[in-house]
């Protein structure tokens, strides 16, 4: 807890939005109860305030941005919208998606109209409001147009002049700028303030799923940083810096850091084998895909001048234009790997990983080969039972119905599919898509 | 002429009709005359001599056409009226879907001429008397040849619709019916579009062929081009069957230029995509419509009707879909109901098989059998020689073609109109000179077979050799990869999975063309040759009904077990592998 000073106006109101010990489990292959996705999570949202949600993927902020709005249901844990319970999408709180989430086949104005018409509002009506949030948001002129006309900032300005039609107590934002580039974001960012600051929009209250820290601090009154495996509030954030908001500001760079710092942090050993970064336990670890390709680059990357071993993690961020959805990733794989170390928002080369920056390309597979069998269990594992069996082959179900026991199906592929990658880099094994069949012998 | 209409135009007053509200004005009207003449005819007694097609005057041949076309867009209401029942209850009701689906897997398979007979007999005692029951028979006929592949289509799209806008329509709390209107029904627009579209084409076939149908010592023929045509073969009338031919040409123009394309430009609309296609199609009667000033105004009114509707909140107590879906934990009494459910499902099935044996059993022996499988194993031979002799003409025709743009473009729709051309209507004239020449028929036949079919192949390969990317063509070239290397490594695997989608479609065709292909007439001779089709039309024209029943049975066995084993892995190889996005 950084800045606990709360403002005093809002203190005082009851708070709009309620979330109380919120658990969410993710499904496995068998359609039963997994490991947790959110693990009692609570939080508060209050009148006049943009509180964000920051986290990597993997830490249930869309799960719970999702459960808010009534779409899907916690497992465990209640939600209240000015003091009721929310059993379902409540009217008063509409949201706003990364993709847009735009019907196609309706005009820029018969979307925004949507909303209004299915509540069986008369369409004098409808129309009037539905145009009133078109000219707010700057649509004005794309009324009659189709979104596939639209670039991708129009677009997402119809998903917000949607949003606003309705006239929301809360707006719901699930990474609303990440699908754009970045000018396109920055521009949209800053309509937004503006229409908030000056109290132009008709809501009360903005809660936003972001990956991207800066976006956070330029944005949000107050920040929940979600950690991850399972998702949980790690911690609450502050921030009193006037709107407009200064990214070169001494202040704003030292929140960024500071929360790039928290995010970071080693979390205390768990158990034995855990490597704290990806979800389950040694052979029933989530992996994330990362390419060897990228792997090898981030190494070199950090091995070089300016950073020779050593790098402050928002600098990497910013000169490789990576959000920290990406760059976490890749810093945990190299972790994991240990051929780095993440601290405190730096990330540090270890020596095998100083040594695979210099080496020759089949040396680097094999210290790869060597670290892999080491320290990624599943891979191993694979590899024993190849030199198990007289015919040095296994089919590949057998490891991804074991690896579904632990989680969803999806992350199973994922997870079975890195390893292939890796191994094959690695050269621990060969794989044959075809016949989804492992062996130790390479095609001739 | 032309300079007065632009001046009548450009008078500049909105409200006055122009002269594209004349041509459309005149089209609209053309129709609804055209229906009302036909209704009368529909429900004229069996004995009446209207009901029938006794001579082979040629002028009677447009009423014949027009009775053959709204033969055909009844059969399409009802696949329409099926598909949006079926595949909606399939998609949302999880039991529902456990036999809706293989039932309808089965029943694409299964070959609808054979059970012609069973129709025409069912619904003549439906409507004693009446011409009206063998309407319904044809239009039963043409309806089992669309609506499964409409319905799975639509099933399909239902079970995809994207994620975020599901959550958009249950973030605004649009009721079922809302969602099914505003989202599902238009996601799906395009695919159920194109599928109609296939469908309707193969529908021209079985129009044409249920139209004069002889069950044992029930004969009849509906006034239509199908019916024509069977009397001009009986009357060895050559110059009747190239009428015949022409009229089905010029209808099936019409139905092409007036129906198919403005429906694909309205199709294109609900397509889900990231920016505006290059392609644009183009119809002229779609942009006739939206030139004129007053045909658009009256559809204006039921346009709006239609919005309305949608609109419509519609909730039924106690039918609200739940607020909520909790993470489907599947408790105890769930699963109990669905062991129930399923071993009704089995016993279902194991009694339905029992009666077709025992009804099968009471007049035929194993010997019967052991002939029947005989007979279809020679038909398969047939289908599948025919299909590799038409893979090797039409693949290299069609990538040639393919990779020239500017010929493909103008190929295309010739191809899919040969595909919606009903074969049948061509077969006398390959019987004459089949009878001419003394040509053996077990040979010569088998041509009649893929005659309707191929083109399915050479339009699907075209498409894939048009979408095959142009870097890898240039990679080819530049790597000075040519002759067999070149077909082997490089195009063939870039056109394969349109290959194979045209090849099952053409594949399917072909066992149904050979029910009518493989035992032919002209006059009083007949031409027959040694196969499965063959026996079914045979058994059809003695209404030997276990024959029939045990005859299509076993080639619907075969064709499951084809599509299964041969097709469905080809597909799915080429899915995985060679798909290039």
């Amino acid at each position: 807890m950084l800045e606990v000073t709360a403002r005093a106006s809002t203190a005082a109101k009851k708070p709009l939005l309620q979330v109380r010990n919120v658990c969410q489990h993710y499904q496995t292959g068998s359609g039963e109860q997994g490991p947790a996705v959110l693990d009692k999570v609570s939080l508060t949202l209050n009148e006049n305030e943009i509180v964000g949600l920051l986290g990597r993927s993997g830490c249930g902020k869309s799960s719970l941005l999702r459960i808010v709005s009534g779409l899907t249901k916690a497992s465990d844990g209640e939600v209240d919208y000015l003091g009721r319970p929310v059993d379902g999408p409540v009217d008063g709180v509409a949201m706003v998606f990364q993709s847009f989430a735009l019907f196609p086949w309706l005009s820029v104005l018969a979307n925004v109209e949507l909303g209004l018409r299915a509540k069986k509002i008369p369409a004098a009506d409808a129309r009037r409001r539905a145009l009133k949030a078109i000219d707010l948001i700057g649509l004005d002129g794309f009324e009659s147009a189709f979104p596939k006309e639209l670039s991708g900032g129009m677009r997402q300005r119809v998903g917000f002049a949607r949003a606003l039609v309705v006239h929301p107590n809360i707006l719901l934002m699930d990474e609303p700028f990440s699908a754009l580039d970045v000018l396109t974001a920055e521009t949209l960012r800053t309509d937004l303030l503006d229409l908030w600051v000056e109290g132009r929009m008709p809501i009360k209250a903005i809660l936003m799923v972001t990956h991207n820290i800066e976006e956070a601090v330029l944005m949000c009154n107050r920040i929940i940083v979600l950690a991850s495996n399972p998702g949980r509030v790690a911690a609450e954030i502050h921030v009193n810096l006037q709107h407009p908001r200064n990214r070169l500001d001494p202040e704003f760079r030292q929140l960024v850091d500071k929360i790039y710092a928290l995010m970071t942090k080693r979390p205390e050993p768990v158990g034995p084998g855990r490597d704290g970064a990806f979800p389950g336990l040694g052979f029933a670890m989530a992996l994330p895909q990362i390419s060897t390709n990228t792997i090898a680059g981030m190494i070199e990357e950090i091995a070089a001048e300016p950073y020779s071993g050593r790098a402050d993690l928002p600098a990497l961020a910013d000169s490789l234009q990576m959000e920290i959805d990406e760059l976490f990733p890749v810093g945990e794989t190299l972790q994991l790997l240990r051929f780095a170390e993440i601290e405190e928002g730096d990330i540090k080369l270890t020596p095998a990983g100083l040594r695979f920056a210099d080496a020759e390309v089949d040396v680097r597979k094999k210290l790869f080969g060597d670290h892999l069998m080491a320290y990624v269990p599943l891979a191993a594992r694979i590899k024993l039972v190849l030199d198990d069996r007289p015919t040095h082959t296994a089919r590949s179900v057998r490891f991804l119905e074991e690896l579904e026991d632990y989680m969803s199906d999806e992350y199973a592929e994922r997870t079975l599919k890195s390893v292939v990658n890796w191994g094959r880099y690695g050269e621990l094994f060969a794989y044959d898509e075809t016949t989804e069949t492992f062996s130790l012998e390479n095609p001739q | 002429m032309l300079p007065r209409f632009v001046a009548f135009a450009s008078l500049g007053r909105k409200a006055l009709p122009n002269q594209y509200d004349l041509f459309a004005l005149a089209l609209i009207f053309a129709g609804f005359i055209a229906i009302s003449h036909i209704s009368g005819g529909l429900t004229v007694p069996l004995e009446a001599p209207e009901s029938t097609v006794t001579s082979l005057d040629v002028r009677n041949l447009p009423y014949y056409a027009l009775r053959t076309t709204l033969r055909m867009f009844a059969a399409i209401g009802a696949s329409l009226l099926f598909t949006f029942t079926y595949a909606t209850l399939a998609a949302k009701s999880r039991r529902a879907e456990m036999i809706l689906i293989p039932i309808l897997d089965v029943l694409q398979s299964v070959p609808i001429l054979g059970f012609l007979s069973f129709t025409v007999t069912f619904f003549l005692g439906l409507f004693p008397g009446s011409i009206l029951g063998a309407e319904c028979a044809a239009v039963f006929a043409i309806f089992t040849s669309q609506a499964w592949n409409m319905a799975f289509s639509f099933y399909q799209s239902l079970r995809t619709v994207p994620r975020d806008l599901n959550e958009v329509a249950r973030g605004f709390q649009l009721s079922g019916w809302q969602k099914f209107w505003q989202l599902e029904a238009p996601f799906a627009m395009p695919g159920l579009i194109w599928n109609t579209m296939m469908s309707m084409s193969g529908g021209w076939f079985f129009v044409v062929a249920s139209e004069a149908i002889a069950v044992g010592d029930t004969t009849v023929k509906l006034p239509g081009i199908g019916a024509y045509l069977a009397l001009a073969i009986e009357q060895k009338s050559i110059g009747a069957v190239i009428a015949a031919i022409l009229a089905m040409l010029v209808v099936i123009i019409a139905y092409d230029q007036l129906l198919f394309r403005p429906l694909v430009v309205f199709g294109s609309r609900f397509r889900v995509e990231l920016t505006a296609s290059q392609t644009k199609e183009r119809s002229w009667v779609t942009q006739l419509f939206t030139r004129t000033q007053w045909v658009r105004a009256l559809m204006r009114g039921p346009g709006l009707m239609f919005q309305n509707i949608a609109l419509w909140r519609l909730e039924l107590p106690g039918l609200r879909p739940r607020a909520l879906e909790a993470a489907p934990r599947r408790n105890r009494v769930s699963w109990l109901i669905d062991a129930l459910w399923l071993i009704l499902v089995v016993l279902v099935t194991l009694w339905s098989a029992w009666l077709v044996v025992d009804y099968v059993r009471q007049t035929l022996s194993w010997g019967d059998l052991r002939e029947a499988i005989l007979l279809t194993l020679i038909t398969m031979v047939r289908v599948v020689l025919l299909m590799a002799l038409a893979t090797l003409i039409w693949v290299p025709v069609g990538v040639w073609i393919g990779l020239r743009p500017a010929l493909a473009e103008k190929i295309q729709p010739l191809a899919q109109f040969l595909a919606a051309f009903p074969a049948n209507v061509i077969f006398p004239v390959a019987v004459v000179l089949i009878v001419r020449f003394a040509l053996n028929p077990d040979i010569w036949l088998s041509f009649l077979i893929v005659f309707g079919t191929q083109w399915y192949i050479l339009f699907n390969v075209i498409a894939g050799a048009s979408a095959f990317p142009n870097d890898l063509k240039e990679a080819a070239a530049n790597f000075h990869i040519h002759g067999w290397d070149w077909w082997k490594s490089v195009i063939i695997p870039g056109i394969f999975p349109y290959y194979v989608t045209g090849a099952l479609t053409a594949s399917g065709g072909s066992w149904n063309a050979a029910i009518v292909a493989e035992y032919v007439k002209w006059g009083d001779q007949t031409i027959s040759a040694h196969g499965i089709g063959a026996y079914i039309a045979e058994a059809t024209a003695d209404g030997d009904f276990p024959k029939i029943v045990l005859g299509v049975a076993v080639m619907s066995i075969f064709v499951i077990m084809f599509n299964r084993l041969f097709w469905r892995p080809l597909f799915a190889m080429g899915e995985r592998r060679l798909r290039i996005d």
